[in-house]
């Protein structure tokens, strides 16, 4: 049965997660939290190797400068399939993952052939992480059965690579469909076999949608994930992605995650922002704090 | 450098915890506060104070004057002789004092705010963010009725009904001063109010906003004092309306005594309203629902929801979701901008909690403690909690607790659930969830309630008129209807 959501209170009870008062050392931490957790991700047609290079160094030396303790690295770097192998020999033997879009890529409107080809080229290429799309026309056309078929074929087809299932969630416009496709994921990702926690994501957007990521639509998954942890016991991870930029977004995220799934869940292992402009405005805030002095934008490398 | 950023790289959960975000606003609260009569601050008659602490740590904060007989008849007095001035200004005029007083309120709003904080014992979040903004709202929605009262009568015109004792309780204390000046003074009354005794301090600034707007001497005095000052003023013979919010106890005793002096009467009392949950509920936003609607203002509000209903079929989730939801709340220093429940406003009240408490373990009620925040060591505080195992003749589920202490029952059938809720004698509010539209209508229909929220809870707004049914008392206060009973129809 279909759970039902109502929206006046989910903005409510997502509204009051940007209420809390983060200061001190509580930001610093959040914000460092935050920043192992990005996804750093460059998804254009023109990309090239050396932009996917360059997003790599950024990706392991956030920032030049020294800090004590020394940053974190960043949890991956996102790309298309064609660039993994050029992610995967610049990250090597760093920590950070490489993360590979797959299944045809933000709209999926492929044979699903392709789309399983587009995965397995990707996790050959190297690829650690596969974020695929869900198939939203099946989804709004009511074809669930084959929406979670799909899924499923994926997952087999992933051998060790953790798997990201994006919802599109833009595109599912109300949050009863985000609930009902998080639900379906999730059960769709566990009939290809047991999951490990943080095996499997659940994603909000591709970035191509407006809206991409918000407070409300993650709310709902994460509720979604907490359904399934009370029946199973297995953490699935969250991935809010899109529209993510500032430093304080990024703490109204931790907020709001600490206080449903709990502390359990604050780890780039089940928490993830799929970003890439956030990258600098964290880094910003956390050299404000470090050396007392704001800093201008171009202080920091863009990639 | 590689090498050594790699190793930090947070891989294990992070025990995250807010640092303190303590409100750091400075006011000044002058050590002893006099009371405010025909618009001046004048030592009380009777010679004697009394002490105002502060509950999350019990330590004094200043010197009240108590109000004796002498001094409440000089501020009725004080207000008489405002009365024909007053009453005969242009509507148009009065409402400009409103809005005077409305934006002086949210100019001095933070002050406000620490201030009810520091008297009051509630969250910072609440004061700043539900209490001094409705204050506000309230003062600008009766300025706008000032000048229109004969269209909200159609066919009748209005008269002020003259001086008006209002008595207003410690929960929501510059809220309820609002709640009662407001349209008292819109229409054309001049009144004397009088704050509960621990927590009397906004009034006394709010009395300061009345002198920094000019508001013409005597239209409001503002005196202090326990329950003998109350019983003074609802016994004065000048009073021609008395306006009392607070228990029911009390209630029954001033509507004896206001029997054949041909007094008008207003009553906002206790409750012991119903949260009913019905299985095709959103059931993560109802357990928000539930939270707001018991836990909110440490409970310390008469319209809380204080009987949950649950749908047999999903108890074990409701309780087991609610359960996990109650172990984020911040319980604690009421100061400190991310505290969810504060400190329980007097000594007194907490006693009453905890001898309820102990009662409804005592007959056979299961305690659930599912808050389990370390609590301050000075002052007065209570973790959230709740009971299971709990039939409606319970005492915890018939009996108003006023603290962070909720009932859950079930119900089979909405039938059955519309006779349980409406099993008690009080009639404030009510609370209903599902997603079924009709549902809604036909239960909300059907509850002996003033205030029927649908899919929320505790929303208040000043264009909505709020009271009771039974012995929540009556009268209508807020919204159109809250004019009623500050005129006469003739």
């Amino acid at each position: 049965m279909r759970q039902r959501v109502d929206t006046v209170m989910v903005e409510e009870r997502a509204s009051s997660f940007t209420q809390r008062s983060i200061k001190t050392q509580s930001k610093t931490q959040g914000l460092r939290l935050a920043l192992s957790m990005i996804d750093l991700t460059t998804l254009e047609g023109k990309d090239s190797d050396e932009k996917v290079r360059s997003l790599c160094r950024k990706a392991i030396t956030p920032w030049e400068g020294k800090m004590t303790p020394p940053l974190p690295t960043v949890a991956a770097v996102c790309v298309y399939p064609s660039l993994v192998t050029i992610a995967s020999r610049a990250l090597e033997g760093s920590g950070v993952r490489v993360a590979s879009v797959a299944t045809g890529f933000p709209s999926g409107q492929f044979p699903l052939s392709v789309r399983l080809d587009d995965v397995v080229k990707a996790v050959e290429a190297g690829a650690d992480e596969i974020d695929m799309v869900i198939n939203r026309g099946a989804f709004l056309s009511g074809r669930y059965e084959e929406v979670a078929e799909e899924i499923k074929q994926v997952r087999l087809v992933c051998g060790g690579a953790h798997l990201k299932i994006i919802l599109e969630t833009g595109e599912l416009e109300t949050l009863e469909n985000v609930r009902a496709a998080s639900d379906l994921a999730i059960e769709a990702a566990a009939s290809a076999g047991p999951i490990a926690d943080g095996e499997v994501f659940i994603k909000t957007s591709t970035g191509k949608v407006n809206p991409a990521a918000t407070m409300p639509v993650t709310l709902v998954m994460l509720d979604a994930i907490q359904s399934y942890f009370d029946k199973t016991g297995v953490r699935i991870g969250m991935k809010p992605a899109g529209g993510i930029r500032s430093a304080k977004q990024s703490l109204h995220y931790l907020v709001m995650v600490k206080e449903t799934l709990g502390n359990d869940w604050l780890t780039p292992k089940l928490f993830r922002f799929g970003a890439s402009s956030l990258t600098n405005d964290i880094l910003r805030q956390l050299v404000r704090q470090h050396t007392g002095r704001y800093t201008a934008t171009y202080d920091f490398s863009e990639a | 450098m590689t090498t050594e950023t790699q190793k930090s790289t947070t891989q294990q959960p992070t025990e995250w915890e807010y640092s303190a975000a303590p409100e750091r606003f400075p006011i000044s609260i002058e050590r002893t506060n006099k009371l405010f009569i025909g618009g001046k601050f004048v030592s009380p008659k009777s010679r004697k104070w009394f002490a105002s602490s502060n509950p999350a740590t019990n330590e004094k904060i200043a010197d009240i004057a108590t109000a004796g007989a002498a001094d409440v008849n000089a501020a009725v007095l004080a207000a008489k002789k405002a009365l024909p001035k007053w009453s005969k200004l242009a509507g148009s005029e009065r409402a400009k004092y409103l809005y005077r007083i409305a934006r002086r309120i949210q100019e001095r709003a933070r002050e406000f705010a620490v201030l009810e904080t520091i008297d009051g014992g509630k969250p910072i979040k609440e004061a700043r963010d539900i209490d001094i903004p409705l204050a506000a709202q309230h003062f600008f929605y009766y300025a706008g009725w000032a000048d229109k009262l004969q269209y909200a009568f159609a066919g009748r015109s209005v008269q002020p009904i003259g001086v008006c004792g209002q008595i207003i309780p410690w929960n929501f204390p510059l809220l309820m001063a609002a709640w009662k000046l407001a349209p008292a003074i819109a229409c054309g009354n001049t009144s004397v109010l009088k704050p509960a005794e621990t927590t009397s301090l906004t009034a006394l600034r709010l009395a300061e906003v009345m002198q920094e707007v000019e508001l013409p001497e005597g239209v409001i005095n503002i005196i202090t004092g326990a329950g003998d000052t109350g019983k003074y003023l609802a016994e004065h013979k000048d009073i021609n309306k008395l306006a009392f919010t607070g228990s029911t106890e009390v209630g029954k005793i001033l509507m004896r005594n206001a029997a054949g002096t041909g007094k008008r009467l207003t009553l906002e009392l206790g409750g012991k309203s119903a949260n009913i949950i019905f299985a095709d509920a959103a059931i993560d936003q109802a357990i928000e629902g539930i939270v707001s609607g018991i836990y909110f203002n440490q409970g310390h509000v008469c319209c809380a929801g204080s009987r949950l209903f649950v749908e047999e079929p999903i108890v074990e989730e409701v309780i087991h979701k609610l359960t996990h939801r109650m172990k984020s709340l911040r319980v604690g220093d009421p100061m400190d901008k991310n505290t969810d429940v504060g400190a329980i406003n007097s000594p007194t009240q907490l006693q009453t909690i905890e001898r309820y408490i102990k009662t409804g373990v005592a007959e056979g009620g299961q305690l659930h403690k599912a808050n389990t925040q370390r609590l301050p060591s000075k002052g007065n505080w209570c973790n959230p909690c709740f009971f299971t195992d709990i039939q409606p003749s319970h005492t915890i589920a018939r009996e108003e607790i006023f603290g962070p202490v909720l009932s859950i029952m079930t119900f089979r059938t909405p039938e059955e659930a519309i006779s349980r809720a409406n099993n008690t004698p009080y009639g404030l509010a009510a609370g209903v969830w599902t997603d079924k539209g009709s549902k809604v209508f036909e239960v909300a229909k059907r509850l002996e309630a003033g205030i029927i929220w649908c899919n929320s809870y505790n929303k208040f707004d000043a264009a909505s008129p709020f009271g009771g049914f039974k012995e929540s008392g009556f009268g209508r206060e807020g919204g159109m209807q809250g004019l009623k009973p500050y005129v006469k129809l003739v």
